[in-house]
């Protein structure tokens, strides 16, 4: 096993630790901190793949801005006491649901044929932002969706605000 | 192999490397024992040169308000942060009762990291650098992002309403003043073809601030304004809120937020130095690297100065005045910017350089003057006074020869 | 040299765990936060499916990175009005367990 096999299995058994220790964790801001070391974990398998423009996207766009709106949202919704079952009446079955689609997933991907390949590095000439941002503006390419996805933005924002403003007098 | 005082740090690297891979050490392992290596070593280069900083900044700051700074301990008082280290390491850790454990102890961590992490991708010199990241300026916005996750697990943890006020104000700023620092950021970008420092760095031959001189003022107030000094300091207003979100830490955890940011305060100037004025390049630099240092701590050097000049002259911005500020001039002008000059470049890029310098020059000049005309039609009008009433002056002829007015001309 | 096999593992992994967390959790941030994990998982998958393919074509394929920026856009938004919902709800109701939001129940 040579090094970069060893970091991806130091990797992601840290990305599967946290995201464990996120889900069965009490305090809400201590789940949104596993939930960041999960994320951070995502970000080093994403450099591993040879795809560092979209490490950096995760750590802007996840861990820079939606982690901190989530601990925001954890600030602002506290509850006294956290007290209380965390999880749920149908944890048991939840968690079977969730392993049983784990097993088909990872045995079906298991047994291609395909998978086998060693996924080799890419070249230091292998430049991938170029292609992308050419293709992001193209028209024949990927314009309409890179527009689109603007688009889905400005409501997102529009809409969340509207939503969550707090019109005067509403206050019960 | 080059010389020893040519290029040191390559030559230790080369040397380090051929003893490694003489003794069998595989190829992989001696890549990662270089970089982790480099890693520990410029951190701990980053966090010594702070001690001077700390020296340079005290004194400068005593002599701008006309006193001398310290001058007892050691000459000139160059020991002076050495005493400051000790008395910080030996203070007690006081945590609050009911403060969240976890985020009170990360939150002094994750600030100095955030800060020394932008370190791993400035070019040092012509071939000293520690990532050559294809992303670099990304990079630096991410790890901006880091930082703010730091101040709000300080709030949050203090278990303090007003550090948590102050966490939220300092969150809301350094948020704000993201938006145009990566606007102005993109000119350079856009002038090199390519987000990567070292291309950044090799791609100015005329200096980025000679081309787009606004661009370069509104990336250094914005960068100002994201390490949170004066004279955006009122997160953490030392004579008015108390230390703002690290009211609550004593001892070393506080002094890793004092280190943290006098340490992000020289890396703007850094980062500054590299995008807007030419980074290590210099009369020999790529012949004799170990010039391209100098260069580049001459010039960010002369940054930071200009940053100390700043907060001790300057009075401090209200809170309502740091957002309007941010929203109302910077980002419009910053977009503004970026699309003129992006049309005027793309239409000189074949031209002469010495017109390309002067057209833009004379873009920057003309937006300039646009600023000052709107900024000052926003300015409040004076109030005149129209008609003064009469008031009677205490003066000799006033009290030996009363006149009726009572008013001597 | 790593198996695609891996990386795929990893992601159905990932992918349960927040499913997990989305069926069993009270919270109704936490649910969210299952959510980002499974949206996660999907970025591994593409991005790991993206270099395969550039690595059999030899040269780098957009489809997949465009995929992935989408998918990074698309949790941005669904984050944000989701996180407004939340508050939105725990205005009217003071709670934000999801199983004492039962005014629609029977």
């Amino acid at each position: 096993m040579n090094v970069l096999q060893w970091v991806f299995v130091i990797t992601a058994f840290l990305t599967v630790g946290a995201a464990v220790m996120m889900v069965l964790s009490r305090r809400m801001m201590h789940a949104a901190l596993w939930l960041a070391v999960a994320l951070l974990g995502v970000g080093v398998i994403f450099i591993t793949l040879e795809a560092s423009f979209f490490a950096i996207v995760q750590l802007l766009v996840y861990i820079g801005a939606i982690l901190i709106l989530i601990v925001f949202a954890i600030m602002l919704t506290q509850r006294t006491d956290e007290s209380g079952p965390r999880l749920n009446a149908y944890a048991w079955a939840a968690a079977g649901v969730a392993a049983l689609i784990g097993a088909i997933l990872t045995f079906s991907m298991a047994g291609w044929m395909l998978g086998n390949t060693g996924l080799l590095e890419l070249g230091p000439a292998f430049d991938a932002i170029l292609p992308l941002g050419q293709a992001l503006v193209d028209t024949e390419g990927f314009a309409v969706p890179f527009e689109v996805a603007s688009v889905l933005l400005l409501a997102a924002l529009i809409g969340a605000i509207y939503i969550a403003f707090e019109r005067k007098g509403e206050r019960s | 192999m080059t010389a020893f005082w040519q290029d040191p740090i390559t030559f230790l690297r080369l040397w380090l490397e051929n003893l490694l891979l003489s003794w069998g050490v595989s190829e992989r392992w001696v890549l990662l024992i270089r970089y982790a290596v480099g890693a520990i070593l410029l951190a701990t280069a980053a966090l010594l040169f702070v001690i001077l900083q700390l020296w340079l900044e005290r004194k400068l700051i005593g002599r701008l308000q006309d006193r001398l700074g310290p001058n007892r301990v050691g000459p000139w008082g160059l020991l002076q942060p050495i005493a400051d280290v000790l008395k910080i390491f030996t203070k007690e850790h006081i945590t609050p009762a009911g403060a969240d454990r976890v985020p009170f102890n990360l939150a002094p961590v994750l600030s100095v990291a955030a800060a020394l992490m932008v370190w791993a991708v400035i070019p040092f010199s012509a071939t000293v650098f520690g990532a050559d990241l294809n992303v670099g300026i990304l990079y630096l916005l991410a790890v901006g992002a880091v930082g703010e996750i730091a101040i709000i697990l300080a709030g949050w943890g203090s278990n303090n309403k007003y550090a948590l006020l102050g966490a939220l104000r300092t969150v809301a700023q350094l948020i704000s003043y993201s938006v145009p620092m990566t606007l102005s950021a993109l000119v350079p970008v856009m002038f090199s073809g390519s987000l990567n420092l070292n291309a950044i760095t090799r791609a100015q031959e005329v200096w980025f601030i000679v081309l787009a001189p606004l661009p370069a003022l509104i990336f250094f107030v914005a960068s100002v304004a994201e390490v949170g000094r004066a004279p955006f300091d009122l997160p953490e207003a030392e004579s008015e809120l108390v230390a703002g979100y690290s009211v609550e830490y004593s001892g070393l955890k506080f002094g890793f937020f004092y280190v943290a940011e006098f340490l992000k305060a020289f890396t703007v100037s850094l980062i500054f130095a590299v995008l807007f004025l030419g980074g290590w390049r210099g009369p020999g630099a790529e012949a004799y690297p170990v010039l391209g240092f100098v260069y580049l701590f001459l010039k960010s050097g002369a940054v930071y100065l200009l940053m100390i000049l700043f907060r001790g002259t300057l009075p401090r911005f209200r809170i309502d005045q740091v957002m309007d500020l941010n929203w109302k001039v910077f980002t419009p002008l910053a977009l503004i910017l970026l699309m003129v000059i992006a049309l005027v470049d793309y239409f000189l890029r074949g031209g002469l350089p010495l017109v390309r310098v002067l057209v833009l020059l004379g873009v920057n000049t003309l937006a300039y003057i646009v600023l000052d005309r709107l900024l000052s039609s926003r300015e409040r009008v004076r109030r005149q006074p129209v008609a003064q009433p009469v008031r009677p002056v205490a003066r000799p002829e006033n009290l030996i020869n009363p006149t009726e007015t009572g008013v001597a001309s | 040299m790593i198996p695609l096999t891996w990386y795929l593992i990893l992601s159905a992994v990932l992918f349960s765990i927040g499913l997990f967390a989305v069926l069993a959790r009270r919270h109704a941030i936490a649910i969210l936060m299952g959510v980002e994990l499974m949206l996660n998982a999907v970025n591994i998958n593409l991005l790991a499916f993206w270099h395969y393919w550039s690595q059999v074509r030899g040269a780098p394929q957009v489809n997949g990175m465009v995929f992935a920026a989408m998918v990074f856009v698309l949790a941005a938004a669904e984050t944000a009005v989701a996180l407004a919902l939340i508050i939105s709800a725990y205005r009217r109701h003071h709670t934000v367990v999801v199983d004492e939001m039962t005014l629609l129940k029977g």
